[in-house]
């Protein structure tokens, strides 16, 4: 057990509430379409609750947690209920069930935001460890390397993303060097110290290439903003795609979906 | 104000041999940690865990443990002192040299003595001290300061050092490393005959039988007590764990975590001066001095698990930041990721000097996943940031977007959509010649991605 402590118990039926995570809100559309149409081919009925926003982590991450406690007040309130809270993004799953309980610690609605960490799922932990699904029916012909974000560390999803990818037909895995090092991302970390970030983007970069992958996949799109922002502006055009992408188009490809 | 955020610049500014000096020393004991970790124990984890309860658990019944311990020491035949800030340390120390008519001290590595300031305050009043430890030595040689915990001068190389040897008349120069320690050995081989006192710090203290282990790599911690006639040694009251049955899990995680040994080379353990019937060899007098210098408060914050650390410098050779920083960026005794909670803590009243130091991370978390005794430091980075926040300190606050704006939006569903629908015009704006000094820098090497808002909502809807 490490950095994150996945909450025991979480339900895991599959009428679940879809959180779309700003970043696809906003940026990437596909991604939560994905998302949406992989749930859905395993049975799933969603729901997405209008009222969403963001899960509160730049403010949490920045040390304003006043602020951050405000969102996670607004996120409790619109994904009350019972049902499973399904995150297709490692960090924003992880500040659902370790942030938030952590930055409400002396705060008397604690059990309202317990509860709300003890229903959240990112999608791949879900899709293994909640539906028990261990071999996905799909093909996808391709080369291709992952980056293990920093916020599946100690999760269920690292090893539950190698389970599902490496079950595709067709799929080559590259193993990649220092996977246990940080793209620099971090949220406000790359805005106040764009200069180290830069250097452990490259780095990242290098690391996720070197084996001239087809496609650099990940979980998370907080990372692959920040790598994938930097190999536009170096013009390397290696395809980058998110691991429900990866998931919905092998589907496609074997004529299932 | 100095703080991190110039850092990320002056990072760039280090020469190159020091920062590829730093950055390569961390990388290579990592790779090493990971190797040895891995081969002897598939489930290394379990030891973290264990070692992690086991501190926690000492530190939590912290006043039965401690009154133990001096018991067994005395019980050894030790004298026990204790020292509650720098000052009464430094003049613990002094007070043992004056009384036993000392005038030279020589030293193992103890960080505690750095926190301090003990060699400058022993010189100033008179007496000669000279650091063992070949890192240390060659600091002390140069004016110089740590940058790592366990390995002082990685930011230094041999051809450096050959020309300090060469400037102190320790021959002529020569920068290859063999001759360097065996330079350094002829020199302190004869201070170790010539002192009267021997100073060390200890890994780990058993409060059951009042045993302190020491470990290094040179053997220079036994050489201290091996012609002298008194030992003092200064104890971090964090340093204690319940019983001898303890060492064993703690001495197994020290040398694999640091430097990816299997074992430390020199595993000493003492168990009081020399007497008949107990410990054979050795000075005739030991003095323990166990030291709060604000351990305390520290235990009774809400970070106290940072008490538990052990001083193997996993955490900073694993640090992404640290590998590029080096530890000098962080102004203080303790680098890196674990300097990051305690230095700001160790301040006392002046924690908005070092109150940036916890923000100098991208909360990336390898450093708790390699800590031996699990600590959570990235919770208690944040914690620190909330901290900083809460009592306004401006070294923090820098380079940090202020969120509130942003709070008051996602709290409002409609104003967030209509954000959503609005941020298209994004699309339409060289984002890059926005004048925010964050957003340009972001964008020099970054490209943001084409805004798309409301289209996934949009999609959802009308599917069906």
């Amino acid at each position: 057990m490490s950095l994150l402590h996945t909450p025991p118990n979480r339900p895991n039926g599959k009428s679940v509430q879809l959180m779309t995570t700003c970043l696809c809100d906003a940026f990437y559309a596909d991604v939560a379409q994905a998302t949406v149409e992989v749930l859905e081919f395993l049975g799933c009925d969603i729901e997405l609750p209008d009222a969403q926003t963001c899960c509160g982590q730049p403010a949490f991450n920045g040390g304003d947690w006043a602020n951050s406690r405000k969102v996670v007040r607004h996120t409790a309130k619109v994904f009350a209920g019972d049902k499973p809270i399904i995150v297709p993004s490692g960090s924003c799953a992880a500040m659902l069930f370790h942030g938030a309980p952590l930055e409400f610690e002396k705060e008397a609605d604690l059990p309202v935001i317990q509860d709300l960490a003890n229903r959240t799922w990112e999608l791949l932990d879900f899709i293994v460890n909640g539906l028990g699904i261990t071999d996905w029916p799909g093909t996808f012909p391709a080369k291709m390397t992952v980056h293990r974000s920093c916020h599946l560390r100690g999760s269920n999803s690292g090893a539950a993303i190698t389970t599902l990818l490496e079950s595709i037909e067709g799929l080559d895995l590259e193993p990649i060097e220092e996977v246990e090092q940080c793209c620099g991302f971090g949220g406000t970390f790359s805005v106040s110290f764009p200069n180290i970030s830069k250097t452990m983007g490259e780095l990242k970069i290098e690391n996720l290439t070197a084996s001239k992958p087809d496609v650099v996949a990940a979980a998370d799109m907080g990372c692959m903003m920040h790598f994938g922002g930097m190999m536009d502006k170096q013009g390397n055009t290696t395809k980058r795609m998110h691991i429900a992408q990866v998931l919905r188009d092998s589907l496609k490809n074997a004529g299932k979906l | 104000m100095k703080s991190f955020q110039k850092v990320d610049n002056a990072a760039f500014n280090l020469s190159d041999e020091v920062h590829e000096a730093n950055f390569v020393g961390a990388k290579m004991k990592s790779e090493r940690r990971y190797a040895t970790l891995a081969r002897d124990y598939p489930d290394a984890d379990k030891l973290r865990e264990t070692a992690g309860n086991i501190k926690q658990h000492t530190l939590e019944h912290l006043d039965q443990y401690l009154e133990q311990a001096e018991a067994s020491f005395k019980r050894n035949g030790a004298q026990v002192h204790f020292a509650v800030d720098d000052a009464a340390l430094n003049a613990t120390v002094l007070r043992i040299m004056n009384e036993t008519g000392s005038q030279t001290m020589v030293k193992s590595k103890s960080m505690l003595t750095e926190e301090v300031h003990m060699l400058d305050y022993l010189e100033k009043n008179g007496k000669t001290v000279v650091e063992t430890d070949l890192g240390e030595f060659i600091l002390q040689i140069d004016g110089d300061h740590p940058s790592h915990i366990v390995t002082p001068i990685v930011h230094k190389n041999r051809r450096g050092i050959a020309k300090s040897f060469e400037r102190e008349g320790l021959g002529d120069y020569n920068d290859d490393p063999e001759v360097i320690t065996r330079r350094a050995r002829k020199f302190l081989r004869q201070k170790y005959i010539d002192a009267e006192v021997g100073l060390t710090g200890a890994n780990f203290v058993s409060a059951e039988s009042g045993r302190m282990v020491l470990v290094t790599n040179e053997g220079n911690s036994r050489f201290c007590m091996a012609a002298n006639k008194i030992h003092i040694a200064v104890i971090g009251i964090e340093k204690l764990v319940p019983t001898d049955r303890d060492l064993g899990l703690f001495i197994n995680l020290i040398g694999r975590s640091g430097t990816g040994q299997q074992l430390t080379v020199y595993n000493q353990f003492i168990g009081g001066p020399k007497k008949e019937g107990g410990q054979p060899h050795g000075p005739e007098q030991m003095h323990v001095i166990f030291v709060d210098n604000r351990r305390t408060e520290v235990l009774a914050s809400e970070c106290r698990e940072i008490l538990r650390c052990i001083r193997c410098g996993a955490c900073l050779n694993v640090c992404p930041i640290y590998r590029q920083a080096g530890g000098h960026a962080y102004r203080s005794v303790y680098p890196g990721p674990v300097g990051a909670v305690l230095s700001p803590l160790l301040a006392g009243n002046r924690f908005p000097e070092l109150a940036d130091l916890p923000k100098a991370s991208s909360l990336c978390g390898a450093c708790n996943e390699v800590c031996p005794v699990n600590i959570p430091i990235p919770d208690l980075l944040l914690r620190l940031r909330d901290k900083a926040k809460r009592e306004g300190a401006k070294n923090a606050m820098k380079g940090t977007p202020k969120l509130g704006m942003w709070a008051t939006l996602c709290s409002q569903p409609a104003m967030w959509k209509t954000a959503l629908s609005m941020g298209h015009t994004m699309n339409y704006i060289p984002t890059e010649m926005v004048p925010h000094p964050s957003a340009k820098s972001w964008q020099t090497t970054r490209k943001l991605p084409k805004f798309q808002g409301g289209e996934f909502r949009k999609w959802f809807k009308n599917r069906k």
